[in-house]
């Protein structure tokens, strides 16, 4: 199954690649198998989303689809169908905090 | 002719400087990496062309990149930094217990002999090394696991190590500080470390001679005299003669002793330079009067550099890393202020000139002597 991500812009220049990219996962997709995939293919951008050994989000990032926010949701629910179907993206987003 | 490369990592990119051995007309590169925080660039004094530069920030996190062409090109290398075992914890800056957590990079320190194997100084303060050009990263945990570690604390910056000195005529010698944790050393390659603090007073301190809690902002030597130590701490300037063993203060005439950086001129061992600063609450220069102060003595006798340098209305800053030197003969010197200038002195420090005027505020200045 062939998922939608954006990426904030400073990650599509670290993985220089362009705002939107496809990721194809196995089975239902989910937080943790689209970031594996992601990850998987661009691995510079590994520790960059999620911390190398926790797995936890960084703290400034969020993850938002169909208007909702999945931030906080656990890694391993299903995402909505309307991501599964490719009809909308996963959005990786920068909060806008300091700097 | 040969000529000199300025790597300048600043709070939202980094930029290179490049001239020749005049060091009169400057070719400004970059930003590369713009946005992000770029707290250390560093090369091989194997192979200048080998560039290690640490980039980070609070959204995304610690990146690695190198590059093999002087700074031309660079690819992302490894940036996995994990603890090796348990944590444990050191203190808050409330004295209660915390844990050790990865933030960024501080310091890259390129091995004298080998361009692979490059030394990384991290927060929370702990010592990582790579032998595969900056691909993976081993953390060498004598240092974080020393007896003393679970009563470190973090200064305002964090709890960072922030300075590496390899000793060229002993590999297995290292030095390294962490704010506020103190100066350590190690004799074996990195599997002890103890600290070298004796003659350090810090009247921030319950105990101000105590082994550990020292806000060492800088540590500097000569290549040729690896084991005469400079150091720039909180407040006073200090010195070793015997590798740290013992240190005595040398602030001497200086207007104040508080500062962040120093370094030591690269043919007279006994020359040395330090920015005052006039406070640790007033982080800018005494008088608005921006000066580097030299001593030709190895410390207490200092005269003021000013020619060239703003004497009016000058409020900047200038960070520990920020200031280097390089293997030209008259010697060059270079600093890099909070205000985006990066000034150099191509006669020892007698007359200063701005080689950029308004970059970001500069988080580090390293500079290579090219062939």
């Amino acid at each position: 199954m062939t998922i939608r991500v954006e990426l904030p812009a400073h990650l599509q220049k670290l993985a220089q690649t362009g705002r939107e990219v496809m990721v194809d996962v196995e089975g239902v997709p989910t937080i943790r198998l689209v970031l594996d995939a992601l990850e998987d293919h661009y691995p510079v951008l590994r520790g960059t989303i999620r911390d190398h050994v926790t797995q936890q989000r960084r703290a400034f990032l969020r993850f938002f689809a169909c208007e909702l926010d999945l931030s906080h949701d656990a890694p391993d629910t299903p995402l909505p169908d309307a991501v599964a179907r490719g009809a909308e993206p996963f959005m990786i987003v920068g909060a806008i905090a300091g700097g | 002719m040969s000529g000199v490369r300025v790597l300048v990592g600043t709070k939202k990119g980094a930029f290179i400087l490049s001239a020749d051995g005049k060091r009169q007309k400057w070719d400004v590169s970059g930003p590369h990496f713009g946005g992000w925080e770029m707290y250390h660039l560093k090369g091989s004094p194997v192979d200048p062309n080998r560039i290690y530069a640490s980039q980070s920030n609070g959204w995304f996190g610690q990146v690695i990149q190198r590059s093999d062409d002087g700074g031309k090109t660079w690819q992302a290398a490894g940036n996995k930094f994990a603890y090796d075992g348990p944590t444990g914890t050191h203190q808050w800056y409330d004295g209660t217990p915390h844990p050790w957590e990865f933030k960024r990079v501080w310091h890259l320190e390129p091995s004298l002999t080998d361009p692979d194997t490059v030394y990384a100084g991290v927060e929370d303060a702990a010592f990582f090394k790579s032998t595969d050009g900056a691909q993976t990263w081993t953390e060498l945990p004598g240092l974080r696991n020393n007896s003393t570690g679970s009563k470190w604390q973090p200064g305002a910056g964090g709890l960072c190590l922030h300075t590496i000195l390899l000793d060229p005529t002993n590999p297995d010698r290292i030095f390294i500080a962490i704010s506020a944790a103190g100066a350590f050393r190690t004799d074996d390659g990195a599997k002890s470390w103890k600290p070298i603090t004796k003659g350090l007073y810090s009247k921030y301190l319950p105990e101000p001679t105590a082994e550990i809690g020292h806000c060492v902002h800088h540590i500097a030597h000569h290549r040729s005299r690896p084991g005469v130590l400079f150091m720039q701490k909180h407040w006073d300037v200090m010195r070793s003669d015997n590798a740290g063993d013992e240190w005595t203060k040398v602030s001497g005439n200086l207007p104040t002793d508080f500062g962040f950086v120093i370094d030591v001129h690269a043919h007279e061992p006994d020359t040395i330079f330090v920015v005052p600063i006039k406070s640790d609450s007033e982080h800018y220069p005494p008088d608005g009067a921006l000066r580097v102060y030299r001593s030709k003595t190895g410390g207490h006798e200092w005269e003021p550099m000013t020619s060239g340098l703003p004497q009016n209305d000058c409020y900047v800053n200038v960070l520990r890393d920020a200031m280097a030197v390089d293997a030209l003969d008259d010697c060059g010197i270079y600093f890099g202020t909070t205000g985006g200038q990066v000034y150099a002195s191509a006669d020892g420090g007698n007359r200063w000139n701005a080689i950029v005027h308004d970059l970001p505020a500069v988080l580090s200045v390293e500079v290579q002597t090219l062939p």
